[in-house]
C-alpha cells in the first residue's frame, strides 16, 4: 500500500497487530523481569535479520526501546515486531527473508523513523547497510552448482555483479558447458535476503544469516600473493628479469603464459618472392 | 538402487514401527522414496519452451508426470536445464487448466456480449462451424468466377511456432485446401518472419546454414540484438565454455542497453536503436578497406543487389509515414532490387566511415574498429548470433541481409565455427511454423502460395482438383488483428498462442477486433488466457506431452516424443481439435460447384474424408505404441480417429522435402526420430547435414563446387546494399524515452505456463520498468515506486527498477511482456518491416511520469 511520498498506509490488520505488539511488549517487561531479557538480548536466532543501520547486536537490546516505528513505516511489511516468548527479544524488530525480503528503499524509512539511534541514522545509503550477510550454504543443491542455468539468486540481487557474482568455470562432466557458481561478496552484500526469498528450491541452498554467523575470518599470518599484488598494483619486491631460453628451433617458450609453444611454421616472407624485394626499406622483417 | 522384496518388507516394517514411535528416520525414507523412484517410467521429450530444444526425461507415474531431468544423452545440452525446463513438471498442473468448452451465452443461446458458459464439445463446435460457414457462404458467393490469384477470404487461424509438426501441417491444410484461405499466420511472425525473409532473400532458402557445433568451433562470437544469457540460458552455458577453455575466444555483444551477456563480453557495446543498419555497413567498409575482402569467394559465390530503399514502415496504409515512402506500393517496390557490381557496393558503404557511424550510433570510434576487425581478420572464424534485436526491426529483413553481407564478403559462412546463425525463439518455428508452411504465403517446404508451380505440387500431393489453392497471400499477423477491426475477417481461431497479450498496439487494434460485433473469435489454449478472455468461444487443450508431438529446434534438429499422459477432464490436442472440426463440413458447402466437377469422386464427402481420411494420412493402421523396453503409451488421437494420425501427416507431408521443387529438406523416416535425440536435416540415407552448402558436408552441393547456394538457381547468394533508415517512432519532446521490449529468463513468453508455477511466479512476480537512476530521479521517481509509462496509444502502471540484470542507458527504458496484468502491448506500435511482416517490439516512444 504506497501512497505518493512512499510511506505505507497500514491496513487494518497489521495496524492490530502493531497495536497489540505494544501492549505485548508492555506486558512482556514487566512479567519477565530485565534478567531473562537481557539475557537474550545478545543472542538473535539464524533465521532472523536486524533493519538495515541497527547497530551491534550487544548494544541495541539496550538501544531499540520497542517503539515499533521502523515496523510502522516499512512499506513493504518487511519488518516485524518480535512477540512474547519468541526466540527474538520481544518488541524488537527484525525480518525473515524467506518470508519478506528487504526490499532497500533509497529513502530507508525504518532507519528515519527510528527515535534512538538503535537504527543508525548515519546510515544514508541503503548499499552501506549490512543486515546480514548472504551465504550459498548448500553446494549439493544449488541447481547452478549442477551446472543448470538457474542463478535466479544472482539475477535478483539488487546489487547483481558486486554482492553475487556468477564465477565461470568449465563443466567437466558435460564436456562443453560452463558451470556458474554464484558467489557472495561480503563486501558488497547488505543481507537484504532477495537471493534466499527467491531460491526456487523447496529449502533455500542461499541463506542470509546475521554476518558474524555467516562470515569466516582470515588469519593475519599468511596472505594471497596474488591479491597483495593487486591492491599494490606493482610486484611487492622487484620485478622478474626478462627470461631467455635455450630452445631447439621451431620451439617457443612464453614466460608467465603458455609456456611451450611450437612454431606455427609462419616465416617473415611472403610467399609472392616481389613481395620480399619490393619491401620497402623501413619494414622490420 | 535395486531393492530385493525382503529388503523392502523390512524397510516398511521399520518405517511403519519408527512412524509408531514417532520417529523419523532420513535414511529410510531416502531407500523408500528410492524404491518408489524405480515405479517411474522415463521416456523422452524436448523441453516446450524455448527454441534451443534442450531434451529432457520425462518421469511418469499414475497417469501423471511426477518428475523431469536433463536428457544426459542428449547432444544440445548433456542432461542440464535452465529454470524454466527444470519446472516442466509444474506446467500442466497449474489449478485452473480449461478442461471444458466455454461458449458465451445468455438466456441459454450464444451471444458476443453473454457469460463464459460451460458446453459440450457437440455445442461447441455445432456453433463454431454455423459461424464458419456463414463466412465461407459469403466468401463462395464473392468468389464466383475468380481466378486462384483473386480468392478472398474471410476466415482465418492465428497458430504457433508452439504448434506440433502435425498439428501445423493439418491446420494448414484445414485452411489452405479446405477453406481454401491464406488468412492463416503462425506467432511465429512476430518472431522469425524477418530471418526469414533474410534468409530467402540472400540465400533462396529457409534456416541457418550452420549448426550448434559452432560454438566449439568459433575463435569470435558476436552476438547483434540476442540475449543469450537469458533467453537461450543453455547455448549461453556453450557458448561460455568455449570463451573459458578456448585460446583466444573473444566475446563482442550489441544491445541498447546492458544485459547479462555484457559479464562475458570481451567488448561490449550499447547502440542508439536502429543504428545496427549502420553498424553492420561500417563493418563492410572496413573490411574493403583494409584489403580483408575474400576475393575468389565472391567472385565465386556472391551476386551483388542495391535494395530498393524508402519501403515505409507496415503501418495501416493512411499513416503520413506509409503515404510519404516512395517504395511501399507494391510487393515487387518494397522487395525490389537490381543488380550492381562489386565496386558499386564498395562506394554504397564508403559512406559510412567510422567518424559518421560513430556520432550516429553513440559508439566509441575505438570499439568499432575494434568489433570490425573481429570479422576482417582472415584468420579469426566468427559466428555471429541475433534474435528479436534483429528480427523485431522495421528494417529487420534488411538487417539479417546485412549480417549475411559481412560473413559473405569475408567468405566466413558454411564451414564449422564461421556461420552467421540466426537463433529461434520457440521450440518449433522452424520445425512447424516455417518447415510445414503455416505463414499466409507459405506452403510446405520452402514453397510458396504465389507460385504457379508450387501450387500445383502442393495439389498433386494432397489429391486436390488442380486450381483449389488460393494464388494470394494471405493476412499477415498484425494485418489480421486490422482486418477483424475493419470488419473483412468474420470467423477467426486462435491456437496455442496468446496474441492479445503478444500481438502490438493492442488498445487500438487486437482488441477491437476480438470483440467486433461482426466477429466470432475461437481460442484454444490449456489456461484462462488473457486472448481467452477476449474469446467467444473457448477450447480447453491438451498440451506437451499430453499428445504425440514433434518440435523443430534453431539447428535444424527435429525431435519426437510420445504421449505420456492423458489430458485432463474434457481437453483435446490442437490436431484432434482440427480433424474434428473438420468433419463438420461437406465439401459442396465449402467448394464451388466448378471446383468440384474437376474432382467429382469428392462429392458428399467431408472436408475430413478430403484432407485427412484421403487414402495416405490414414494408411498407418492402429497399433500399440511401444517403445524399446516394452513400455506402452497412448495415443489419444489414433484411438479417436482409428488410425496412426501423427505418422500418416509426417509421412505425407515428407514428401514436399523428397520430391518438391526446392531441394535441401529431406526429413528422415517417422519411426527413426521416435529412436533418436533429434536428426539435423537434410536427412539423407539417414546422414544428417551439419554444415549446408558446402561440399562434403552437404550432399546438395555439386561435387566440385565448393561451396553451392543451391537456392538460388545460380547457386550464388545474394549481398545488398542497404542504407540506414530511422525508426518508425522515435522519442521527440511529447515522448522523451525509446521503449523496448523483450523477455526473462523465468518467463516464456506470456508467462501463461511459468507464471503458475510458483517458485518461478515468486523468482519475478511482476513486471517492471527497467530505467536509468538519472532519468527516474529526473521525474521524482525512485526505485520501487510505481510509475505511469504512456506513449500515443495506452499506458500502464509498474515499479520502477533502476537497479538489476538490465542497465538501460539514460534515454531508454525496457520492460518485459511476461505479465499480464502489466500489458505493455497496450503501449507499443504496430510498425513492422514492410517486407517481412514483423512488428518492430523494441522501438517505440514513451515518457514515464510517477503516478499520482
Amino acid at each position: 500500500m504506497m501512497t505518493s511520498n512512499g510511506h505505507s498506509t497500514i491496513p487494518g490488520r497489521r495496524k492490530f497487530l502493531l497495536d497489540s505488539a505494544g501492549a505485548v511488549c508492555g506486558f512482556g517487561l514487566l512479567a519477565t523481569g530485565l534478567g531473562i531479557y537481557s539475557g537474550k538480548a545478545s543472542s538473535l536466532p539464524a533465521g532472523a535479520i536486524r533493519p538495515p543501520g541497527a547497530i551491534d547486536e550487544h548494544e541495541f537490546g539496550g538501544a531499540c526501546i520497542r517503539c515499533g516505528l521502523c515496523v510502522r513505516d516499512c512499506p513493504y511489511d518487511t519488518l516485524r515486531l518480535a512477540g512474547f516468548l519468541e526466540d527474538v527479544t520481544t518488541g524488537t524488530p527484525y525480518f525473515i527473508a524467506r518470508d519478506v525480503p528487504c526490499e532497500m528503499c533509497e529513502d530507508i524509512p525504518c532507519v528515519k523513523a527510528c527515535p534512538t539511534g538503535a537504527l543508525d541514522p548515519d546510515l544514508q545509503d541503503i548499499d552501506d547497510a549490512r543486515m546480514g550477510l548472504a551465504a550459498l550454504i548448500d553446494q549439493e543443491t544449488c541447481l547452478n552448482f549442477q551446472g543448470l542455468r538457474c542463478d535466479v539468486c544472482y539475477r535478483v540481487c539488487p546489487l547483481i555483479d558486486e554482492a553475487i557474482t556468477l564465477e565461470m568455470l568449465h563443466n567437466p562432466r558435460s564436456g562443453k558447458h560452463a558451470l556458474f557458481l554464484p558467489t557472495v561478496h561480503s563486501d558488497a552484500c547488505t543481507g537484504c535476503g532477495k537471493c534466499e526469498y527467491a531460491c526456487v528450491l523447496p529449502e533455500a541452498a542461499v541463506k542470509v544469516f546475521p554476518r558474524k554467523l555467516a562470515k569466516g575470518e582470515a588469519a593475519g599470518h599468511y596472505r594471497m600473493g596474488w591479491e597483495e599484488k593487486r591492491k599494490a598494483g606493482r610486484s611487492l619486491v622487484t620485478p622478474d628479469t626478462e627470461h631467455q631460453y635455450n630452445l631447439p628451433q621451431g620451439i617457443q617458450y612464453e614466460h608467465g603464459g603458455a609456456g611451450l609453444k611450437q612454431d606455427t611454421g609462419e616465416t617473415p616472407f611472403a610467399g609472392d618472392p616481389l613481395k620480399t624485394l619490393n619491401r620497402h626499406s623501413g619494414e622490420v622483417q | 538402487m535395486k531393492l530385493t522384496r525382503r529388503d523392502f518388507v523390512k524397510s516398511n516394517a521399520i518405517l511403519a514401527t519408527a512412524a509408531a514411535a514417532g520417529i523419523n528416520l532420513p535414511g529410510i525414507s531416502r531407500v523408500m522414496a528410492a524404491h518408489e523412484d524405480e515405479k517411474i517410467r522415463w521416456d523422452k521429450a524436448p523441453c516446450r519452451f524455448c527454441g534451443t530444444g534442450c531434451s529432457v526425461l520425462v518421469g511418469t507415474k499414475g497417469g501423471r508426470i511426477v518428475a523431469t531431468q536433463g536428457d544426459p544423452d542428449a547432444p544440445v545440452n548433456r542432461g542440464l536445464n535452465c529454470i524454466k525446463g527444470y519446472f516442466l513438471s509444474k506446467i500442466m498442473y497449474g489449478e485452473d487448466r480449461l478442461t471444458q468448452p466455454l461458449l458465451r451465452k445468455k438466456n441459454g443461446n450464444y451471444d458476443k456480449n453473454g457469460e463464459f458458459t460451460p458446453v459440450s464439445w457437440d455445442e461447441a463446435f455445432d456453433v463454431m462451424a454455423e459461424k464458419f460457414k456463414a463466412a465461407i457462404k459469403k466468401d463462395l458467393a464473392a468468389n464466383q468466377g475468380k481466378a486462384p490469384e483473386e480468392l478472398t477470404s474471410s476466415v482465418g487461424m492465428f497458430g504457433s511456432g508452439q504448434w506440433t509438426v502435425w498439428e501445423g501441417y493439418a491446420a494448414s491444410k484445414l485452411m489452405k485446401a479446405g477453406f481454401r484461405s491464406n488468412h492463416i499466420d503462425p506467432n511465429a511472425r512476430h518472431c522469425m518472419a524477418s530471418a526469414v525473409a533474410g534468409f530467402i532473400r540472400t540465400f533462396g532458402s529457409d534456416e541457418p546454414m550452420g549448426c550448434y557445433d559452432d560454438l566449439e568451433h568459433a575463435d569470435a562470437f558476436v552476438l547483434w540484438g540476442a540475449n543469450m544469457a537469458e533467453m537461450h540460458p543453455i547455448l549461453w552455458s556453450r557458448l561460455t565454455d568455449r570463451r573459458l577453455t578456448g585460446h583466444d575466444v573473444k566475446v563482442a555483444v550489441l544491445s541498447v542497453f546492458e544485459n547479462r551477456n555484457f559479464e562475458l563480453a570481451d567488448l561490449g557495446i550499447v547502440f542508439r536503436p536502429q543504428t545496427d543498419l549502420a553498424i553492420l555497413n561500417y563493418i563492410c567498409n572496413h573490411i574493403i578497406q583494409s584489403g580483408n575482402v575474400n576475393e575468389e569467394f565472391i567472385k565465386n559465390h556472391v551476386n551483388f543487389r542495391l535494395g530498393n530503399a524508402d519501403i515505409g514502415y507496415g503501418l495501416r496504409p493512411d499513416h503520413p509515414l506509409e503515404v510519404s515512402a516512395k517504395n511501399n506500393k507494391s510487393r515487387a517496390d518494397t522487395i525490389g532490387s537490381q543488380a550492381i557490381s562489386f565496386e558499386e557496393f564498395a562506394e554504397f558503404v564508403a559512406d559510412y566511415d567510422l567518424e559518421n557511424v560513430s556520432r550516429l550510433s553513440g559508439v566509441p570510434a575505438r570499439d568499432l574498429q575494434e568489433l570490425a576487425e573481429l570479422y576482417a581478420d582472415p584468420d579469426r572464424k566468427v559466428t555471429s548470433y541475433w534474435t528479436m534485436g534483429f528480427n523485431q526491426h522495421t528494417r529487420g529483413s534488411w538487417v539479417n541481409n546485412m549480417v549475411y553481407n559481412v560473413h559473405l564478403l569475408t567468405g566466413k559462412i558454411s564451414e564449422p565455427g564461421n556461420s552467421p546463425f540466426s537463433l529461434t525463439g520457440q521450440p518449433s518455428a522452424c520445425g512447424t511454423a516455417r518447415e510445414v508452411g503455416t505463414f499466409a504465403h507459405r506452403l510446405p517446404a520452402d514453397l510458396v502460395v504465389n507460385n504457379e508451380k508450387h501450387r500445383a505440387f502442393t495439389e498433386q500431393v494432397w489429391k486436390l482438383p488442380q486450381g483449389t489453392l488460393n494464388g494470394k497471400v494471405g493476412y499477415h499477423a498484425v494485418l489480421q488483428n486490422r482486418m477483424l477491426k475493419d470488419g473483412k475477417l468474420n470467423a477467426y481461431w486462435v491456437m496455442c498462442n496468446n496474441n492479445m497479450q503478444a500481438a502490438p498496439n493492442m488498445n487500438n487494434e487486437t482488441f477491437p477486433g476480438y470483440r467486433n460485433p461482426d466477429n466470432f473469435i475461437v481460442v484454444s489454449d490449456p489456461y484462462p488466457t488473457v486472448t481467452a478472455m477476449a474469446a467467444d468461444l473457448i477450447l480447453p487443450t491438451a498440451m506437451w506431452t499430453e499428445k504425440e508431438g514433434a518440435y523443430g529446434n534453431a539447428e535444424r534438429r527435429t525431435q519426437f516424443w510420445r504421449q505420456q499422459v492423458k489430458a485432463p477432464g474434457e481437453a483435446r490436442s490442437d490436431l484432434w481439435q482440427i480433424m474434428e472440426f473438420s468433419k463438420r463440413f461437406t465439401m459442396e458447402e465449402i467448394w464451388p460447384q466448378a471446383l468440384l466437377d474437376k474432382k467429382p469422386e469428392y462429392r458428399g464427402k467431408t472436408l475430413y474424408e478430403v484432407l485427412y481420411k484421403n487414402g495416405q494420412v490414414d494408411q498407418y493402421p492402429q497399433a500399440m505404441v511401444t517403445d524399446s523396453r516394452g513400455h506402452h503409451y497412448d495415443n489419444d488421437e489414433m484411438q479417436h480417429f482409428g488410425f496412426y494420425v501423427q505418422k500418416g501427416l509426417f509421412e505425407e507431408y515428407r514428401r514436399f522435402g523428397l520430391e518438391g521443387p526446392k531441394k535441401g529438406h529431406d526429413l528422415g523416416e517417422f519411426d527413426h526420430y521416435h529412436e533418436t535425440r533429434g536428426l539435423r536435416w537434410p536427412v539423407v540415407n539417414g546422414k544428417e547435414t551439419l554444415w549446408r552448402y558446402r561440399e562434403g558436408y552437404d550432399p546438395f552441393v555439386k561435387k566440385g563446387a565448393g561451396i553451392e547456394f543451391y537456392g538460388k538457381d545460380d547457386g550464388k547468394a545474394w549481398i545488398f546494399a542497404l542504407p540506414y533508415e530511422p525508426a518508425a517512432e522515435e522519442p521527440d519532446n511529447d515522448y522523451d524515452l525509446w521503449l523496448c521490449t523483450g523477455r526473462v529468463l523465468e518467463h516464456w513468453h506470456s508467462g501463461s505456463m511459468t507464471r503458475r508455477v510458483p517458485e518461478l511466479y515468486r523468482a519475478f512476480p511482476d513486471a517492471v520498468v527497467f530505467m536509468h537512476p538519472n532519468d527516474a530521479r529526473k521525474r521524482n521517481l525512485r526505485r520501487g515506486m510505481v510509475a505511469r509509462v504512456q506513449t500515443r496509444r495506452g499506458e500502464i502502471s509498474l515499479r520502477v527498477e533502476t537497479r538489476g540484470r538490465n542497465r538501460t542507458p539514460e534515454g531508454l527504458v525496457f520492460i518485459p511482456w511476461f505479465d499480464a496484468s502489466r500489458l505493455v502491448n497496450k503501449l507499443t506500435l504496430d510498425a513492422t518491416c514492410p517486407i517481412s511482416k514483423e512488428t518492430d517490439f523494441k522501438k517505440c516512444a514513451c515518457k514515464v511520469v510517477r503516478e499520482a
